[in-house]
């Protein structure tokens, strides 16, 4: 019949309408700034360099000593619109490892060219670049506002399991494993060594 | 007591010109009518304005504007003043005199619907024998001022606009009167207070409103369908189909022009609800005979409130027609019906007071509806449009 249609139509926005004054489930406009929704540990925005309390090397600050970053530059030259720009460090520093790797003197990302698109993170080979879920970054200074040198970028490696944690626990174990192999590996090579050292010791007694 | 609350307007309206001179006194009381129409329903409009924002909000499950202000109440200030300060650009190759004058000839044609329309109980600022002709005819011009907007702007989607705007107030104009036309053949009267004097008389407690008369029904609903059409609202929103035309006819307005567009158009909604709630609803008369004591205007404006809220359910629930959709409906649908419908007032008039006129006319309607649904959608101009290609 003709009208059917609409009336059938007007009837579904009153229920809305209505509904949408006594059903919670209905509105479900979360309004911003008041309120947020639960942080989503799949987010990312932009990245950011993990550094270790407990692995610190060299003076200065606390995020310089103990960057996980060895200025490697890879991912500043995988990223894809270019907006990564590193210097290498002159001096070395113990990671942690214990092998000593150059450091970033300067280490700037410019978000108003990031894309983010991740890349940087999945080629870098020390675990020292991640994405962050910082998205309130409006400034109003568009060109020094928007890049961010490296004390800006540095982050502890506890908010890295705030903010990703299923993920943060596995680069953890993937460290630990690296650095048992690695201190294994030392503790061979100092066993050898002290069995060659003590080797010509016998020899001599001889 | 009641009766003092019911003439409050026209009692304060004595009482503020009653020092001047007695020949300034008639003047004096128009003036000051005027000025409290020209006042109100801007206030109303700005109000409407955001409720309007709010209530789609809720109909798509959001919950609207409401950051400026308690509750966004103050949100229509806060466009007003963007608006004020937003640069007045008028194009290069426009016709400037009259890009200036169409909005300013919209709102003013649209005020002068107003001043027939009886508000409350002696509460009508002309009391106008043609009180009905005079508002269709004010109601007509504002298709000049479209048309003005969309020429003189010298754009191809405010002339196109333009040009679909006054084929579809042009097409819905005839039913709108058509359907009116019903109501002053039962009344015997053109005047406005006329035809709400005729309807403020109840049986039983229930008023005698023409809407709850077969014909009156029907003339309702197609007086409904031609008013959506006349003020441009959705579904009938081609003349300015953002999705087809930016903006329609007022494209190349901006500033203050476009709010005085905006104005214009809310204003026409306004006054079409007035004149649509005067002739079938009872204008000013109370439901039912024991709320008598409530104050006329407050009837005249809930009502008038309650169309526009209809207005804006509508908006909410339907998407936009399509032009010969459009004219199709008008022509080969409400006219006929609005045609048919004064035959059946007319059958009304002269079958008497007795039961068999509400049997006769509703099965006439009745059965006109469905014939008439049953093969316009058969015949498919409702339907998907058939292209034909040349071979």
């Amino acid at each position: 019949m003709l009208g059917e249609g609409i009336l059938k139509g007007l009837a579904e926005t009153a229920k809305n309408f209505a509904g949408s004054f006594v059903s919670a489930e209905r509105l479900t406009t979360v309004e911003y700034p008041e309120e947020r929704i639960a942080p989503i540990e799949a987010a990312r925005v932009f990245p950011f360099l993990v550094y270790d309390v407990e692995n610190r090397d060299g003076g200065g600050p606390e995020w310089e000593a103990g960057m996980r970053c060895v200025a490697c530059q890879i991912c500043e030259k995988e990223c894809p619109p270019k907006c990564i720009y590193i210097e290498k460090s002159r001096d070395k520093k113990l990671d942690y490892l214990g092998k000593a790797q150059y450091y970033p003197a300067r280490f700037d990302i410019d978000i108003s060219v990031c894309m983010s698109c991740q890349i940087c993170v999945e080629v870098c080979p020390f675990e020292a670049i991640k994405m962050d879920t910082e998205f309130e970054l409006a400034t109003d200074d568009r060109f020094g506002g928007l890049l961010l040198d490296r004390e800006q970028l540095a982050k502890p490696n506890e908010y890295y399991h705030k903010i990703h944690p299923t993920e943060a626990a596995k680069v953890d174990a993937h460290l630990a494993a690296e650095k048992a192999k690695a201190d294994a590996k030392a503790k061979a090579a100092a066993d050898a060594a002290a069995a060659k050292a003590l080797a010509p010791s016998a020899g001599g007694a001889d | 007591m009641i009766g003092t609350m019911d003439q409050v307007f026209v009692l304060l309206q004595h009482w503020l010109t009653d020092f001047l001179p007695a020949a300034w006194q008639g003047a004096a009381r128009v003036v000051l009518s005027v000025v409290v129409i020209v006042c109100l329903f801007p206030a109303l409009f700005a109000l409407t304005t955001v409720f309007e924002r709010k209530g789609l909000g809720r109909i798509q499950n959001r919950i609207g504007p409401n950051r400026t202000g308690w509750l966004g109440i103050l949100q229509p200030v806060a466009d007003g003043i963007k608006s004020l300060t937003k640069e007045d650009i008028v194009p290069l190759s426009a016709d400037a005199a009259v890009h200036f004058l169409a909005p300013l000839v919209l709102v003013v044609a649209v005020f002068m619907g107003f001043a027939v329309l009886p508000m409350g109980r002696k509460m009508v600022l002309v009391e106008m024998d043609a009180g009905l002709l005079f508002f269709f005819a004010m109601g007509a011009s504002t298709e000049l001022s479209v048309f003005m907007a969309g020429w003189s702007s010298r754009n191809k989607y405010s002339l196109l606009g333009a040009m679909r705007a006054v084929a579809q107030m042009i097409s819905y104009e005839v039913p709108l009167l058509m359907s009116s036309v019903a109501v002053v053949m039962i009344t015997g009267s053109l005047s406005l207070t006329r035809i709400v004097e005729a309807q403020d008389h109840y049986t039983w407690g229930f008023p005698h409103w023409y809407i709850f008369t077969p014909w009156g029904f029907a003339g309702f609903v197609m007086y409904a369908i031609a008013a959506t059409a006349e003020t441009n609202r959705s579904p009938f929103d081609l003349p300015e189909g953002e999705s087809e035309l930016v903006a329609g006819y007022h494209t190349e307005y901006s500033g203050f022009k476009f709010a005085l567009f905006f104005l214009g158009e809310y204003l026409a909604m306004f006054s079409i609800s007035g004149l649509g709630t005067t002739l079938f609803l009872g204008g000013w008369s109370a439901p039912f005979s024991w709320l008598g004591w409530i104050p006329s205007w407050i009837w005249f404006f809930s009502k008038l409130m309650l169309s526009i809220f209809v207005f804006i359910w509508l908006r909410g629930t339907l998407p936009r027609l399509r032009q010969d959709q459009l004219m199709n409906f008008a022509w080969k649908f409400v006219l006929p019906m609005t045609l048919l419908n004064l035959m059946v007032a007319a059958l009304w008039r002269f079958l008497g007071e007795g039961w068999e006129r509400w049997v006769i006319c509703s099965a006439i309607l009745v059965l006109a509806y469905l014939v008439m649904g049953w093969s316009g959608m058969r015949g498919g101009h409702f339907g998907p449009r058939r292209y034909r290609y040349a071979e």
